[in-house]
């Protein structure tokens, strides 16, 4: 069966396949493609978070007064795998303090604020001379010290990913540059701008993980993208590699979406692409694997959609991490008058942050600027009259009226039956939700609920076995002692038979002396 | 969304009041008011935001189908108590909109139906073949007093309904064919019948067009009484109608595009739905035939709503990678 699923994944990209409900949305994206990406100038000011990956936060490696130059290590990550996080420019640290880290939790978190002294010089840069004919694992090694995360948006380090990829048998990396939310076009922009640096990170990507083929995943309405990536591939000189264009459906973007609509094959729940033989990769992503082993720079900054129609001039930027955000607003002409919300990501999965001060993170790969037109007035939250609609626009096939009653009344046992760990939180039951009830938010807090419980129910068993475990040595205590005293008693019990015998011989001896005088 | 559903009702119900009189019209207005007034009390008696939840329009479509279901000339105390019972017990007592396990207003018709059996089968004959027709103050007045205006009685009023010379005529041991003799029958369901169930098929396609209900239960509940029908027709035409006959008469197109299509005491899965219409199709079918009502729509949406919990727990879909 299992077989038979890899060997269909294989064939991606040669048929196309549907997936299960999605939206057609607006696209909103040509006001922020119509002039070239353009770098941030210095801020005065960076604060990094340390928090930039899933998981938590990373231990910093510097401290206040230090000095940096761009691309040194401020922090490093103790958990998948390690990983770092680097200094955006050089200059000094002023110090590792509390401030707003553009989280979805809104919470504040540690940041280290670098004060740039203009210079912006790299550190000692050491790039890969022949990569071609590099070692595999030393091609990891440099992806995973560089910081590399997924930048579609779900900011998983890279460096992980392709490590756990290479234990298993990889035959096709794909590239996600099918952009499906709305108002977003960082990597379209980036395939029109960069199509080279892509292709050479994909071919990078595949001889780090082996994997034979590479399939490029566009959206049918990129009209350049399509033209500028197929001559890059054909200048590369290099084999096997396709750009396919698929149709726009949100959340057509999602790994495992795409990955059905390019081979038929859906992950199997709780699995990963790589049990299919499959690493999936954004274009973003494999750029900045070109940068890490070609230049030896490290991701200290991505390109960034500043868009919506609250900002004056939507456009693309490349903006160093940690740069205050209003930096970025105001190099797009400012705020319309009627601005009024500012989201990180797009408008679907996107979040509301409280200030323009929050940094740019590795995750921000959209700064939206909605005006009150845009936003529809908070509707009131009506009970679900069951309509299920939102089960016809599920992507994962989930029922999302059941799990919003049996979240509500907290049976915990029932959501995750009706499969609440395959909730991809992409926001199209919300959309459609004619009782305007904020599904995705339930989901998410039935998410964190169960996790929760699984910590409860890990460190109860625990407990348990710590019990267990102190029964049976007191157990085994008691009974040494009592064999110990069973042995002393036998001891005894033998020594007295002995004295018994010698007294006996004694006796014997003695009436025989008696006999014989 | 419920709105769009009473503004699908308007063709069947001018076709109502085109063949029975304006009585219903009254009757609607009457079933309203009295679901307004009890949705406002109630929800009041809840602590619910009453303007919130009155003008989600539940209460208005459930007074609608409510009075669409009882005869034109009943008397005004039939309708508050059906109102009564549709909206204080069946949808208020459950827990309000989005709670309650079976139809409101299938509910107060039933509820009305089994008390009031006498006033329930008082049916007009349509305005074309009725000997006395009534105009507005005399619908009026015979609503409100309970009492067919003066110098009439309701035998004179009234006729029996397609599917009831249906009943009778089989059992008092008449062939189908004798039965059709009599004038309630039209060419193909009752006579006034099947043109009302007309226009409400094409209230319901307009349903299907806004995609406010999906295909599966009105496809499956016709179907499967046509498919039935058919079967018996076959084996038996001396006893049963002709199936076309099954669908243009009572209240099985209503039924099957309005009521069973109800989406909170439902089925909420596609392959749910279609159980589910199958079921109020047969229970239909065999209410009529062997029952003791001429016709049994409600009685099959009503268990068809006890059933739907556990046929939704067996027909959830596959979940992706799964």
């Amino acid at each position: 069966m299992k077989h038979d699923l890899v060997k269909q994944a294989r064939s991606a990209g040669e048929h196309l396949y549907h997936f299960h409900g999605g939206l057609r949305l607006r696209h909103n994206k040509k006001i922020s493609c119509q002039i070239p990406v353009e770098k941030t100038p210095l801020a005065t000011r960076y604060y990094v978070p340390l928090l930039q990956q899933s998981g938590r936060e990373a231990e910093p490696l510097v401290s206040a007064g230090q000095k940096v130059l761009k691309g040194d290590s401020l922090g490093c990550f103790d958990h998948f795998g390690g990983g770092h996080v680097h200094a955006p420019t050089s200059g000094s640290v002023s110090a590792i303090a509390s401030h707003p880290i553009s989280h979805p939790s809104g919470d504040d978190g540690r940041c280290v604020v670098i004060r740039p002294d203009g210079l912006d010089q790299w550190r000692e840069l050491e790039p890969v001379e022949n990569w071609e004919h590099a070692d595999p694992s030393e091609l990891r090694r440099i992806i995973r010290e560089s910081g590399i995360v997924g930048l579609g948006g779900a900011v998983f380090p890279t460096g992980f990913k392709v490590d756990r990829a290479s234990d298993h048998a990889i035959h096709t990396l794909i590239l996600n540059g099918s952009e499906c939310e709305p108002y977003i076009s960082c990597d379209e922009m980036l395939m029109r701008e960069q199509p080279d640096a892509i292709i050479l990170g994909a071919r990078i990507l595949q001889k780090a993980v082996g994997a034979s083929r590479v399939v490029i995943a566009i959206e049918d309405q990129m009209g350049v993208v399509n033209t500028a990536l197929t001559s890059a591939v054909k200048t590369s000189g290099a084999e096997n590699i396709d750009v396919i264009k698929v149709t726009t459906i949100y959340p057509e973007g999602g790994e495992k979406q795409l990955i059905k609509v390019l081979t038929g094959v859906e992950v199997p729940s709780g699995g990963r692409p790589t049990d299919l033989g499959l690493l999936c990769q954004n274009v973003a992503t494999a750029t900045a694997v070109t940068r890490a082993v070609l230049e030896g720079k490290p991701l200290v900054e991505r390109i960034v959609t500043v868009t919506g129609s609250g900002v004056r001039k939507p456009r693309n930027l490349l903006a160093q991490i940690g740069t205050p955000i209003s930096n970025l607003i105001d190099q797009c002409g400012g705020y319309a008058p009627d601005a009024a919300r500012l989201i990180l990501g797009g408008p679907m999965m996107g979040y509301a942050l409280a200030s323009d001060s929050n940094p740019v993170i590795k995750a921000a790969n959209c700064i939206l600027v909605l005006t009150e037109d845009d936003i529809q007035p908070p509707q009131p939250e009506m009970p679900c009259i069951r309509c299920g609609e939102c089960a016809r626009v599920c992507p994962a096939i989930l029922l999302p009226q059941a799990l919003n009653s049996s979240i509500r009344s907290e049976l915990w046992e029932d959501a995750t039956e009706l499969g609440l760990a395959d909730c991809i939180e992409c926001g199209c039951c919300d959309f459609v939700c004619p009782s305007h009830i904020p599904l995705v938010d339930w989901f998410r807090f039935g998410k964190a609920k169960l996790r929760s419980l699984k910590v409860e129910r890990e460190q109860a068993e625990a407990a348990r076995e710590r019990f267990e475990a102190r029964e049976i040595r007191l157990e085994r205590v008691k009974r040494e002692r009592k064999q110990r005293i069973a042995n002393k008693k036998a001891a005894m019990q033998s020594d007295r038979e002995k004295q018994q015998k010698i007294a006996a011989a004694i006796e014997r001896v003695r009436s025989r002396k008696g006999e014989d005088s | 969304m419920m709105l769009q559903v009473i503004f699908a009702l308007v063709p069947g119900i001018i076709a109502h009041v085109w063949f029975f009189g304006p009585g219903i019209l009254f009757q609607i207005l009457l079933a309203c008011t009295f679901a307004l007034g009890f949705e406002a009390i109630i929800l009041k008696l809840r602590n619910r935001p009453v303007r919130l939840f009155l003008g989600d329009y539940s209460a208005v479509l459930t007074a609608v189908l409510f009075a669409l279901c009882i005869p034109p000339l009943a008397p005004w105390w039939i309708t508050f108590t059906g109102m009564l019972f549709a909206i204080v017990i069946a949808k208020h007592l459950y827990g309000g909109l989005g709670h309650n396990t079976f139809n409101p207003a299938m509910v107060g018709y039933v509820v009305v139906l089994i008390s009031f059996p006498q006033a329930m089968t008082a049916w007009l004959p349509p305005s074309s073949i009725a000997p006395n027709s009534l105009g507005l103050s005399d619908a009026l007045i015979t609503i409100f007093s309970g009492h067919p205006p003066v110098g009439l009685s309701w035998d004179a009023l009234t006729e029996a309904t397609p599917l009831d010379a249906i009943r009778t005529s089989i059992a008092s041991g008449q062939m189908i064919s004798e039965a059709r003799q009599s004038p309630v029958f039209g060419d193909f369901g009752g006579l006034g019948w099947e043109w009302i169930a007309n226009w409400y098929v094409l209230g319901g396609l307009w349903l299907l067009w806004r995609r406010i209900i999906t295909w599966h239960v009105p496809f499956t509940a016709i179907g499967s009484v046509l498919v039935l029908g058919t079967i018996a027709w076959f084996i038996d035409p001396g006893s049963n109608p002709v199936p076309m006959e099954h669908v243009f008469s009572g209240a099985l197109v209503i039924g099957a595009f309005f009521i069973a299509t109800d989406p909170v005491s439902g089925c909420t899965s596609n392959r749910g739905r279609l159980v589910f219409g199958i079921g109020v199709g047969l229970i239909t079918l065999a209410i009529r035939r062997w029952g003791g009502y001429p016709d049994g729509v409600a009685f099959a949406v009503l268990l068809m709503n006890m059933a739907a919990p556990l046929i939704d727990r067996y027909t959830r879909p596959r979940i992706f990678g799964q």
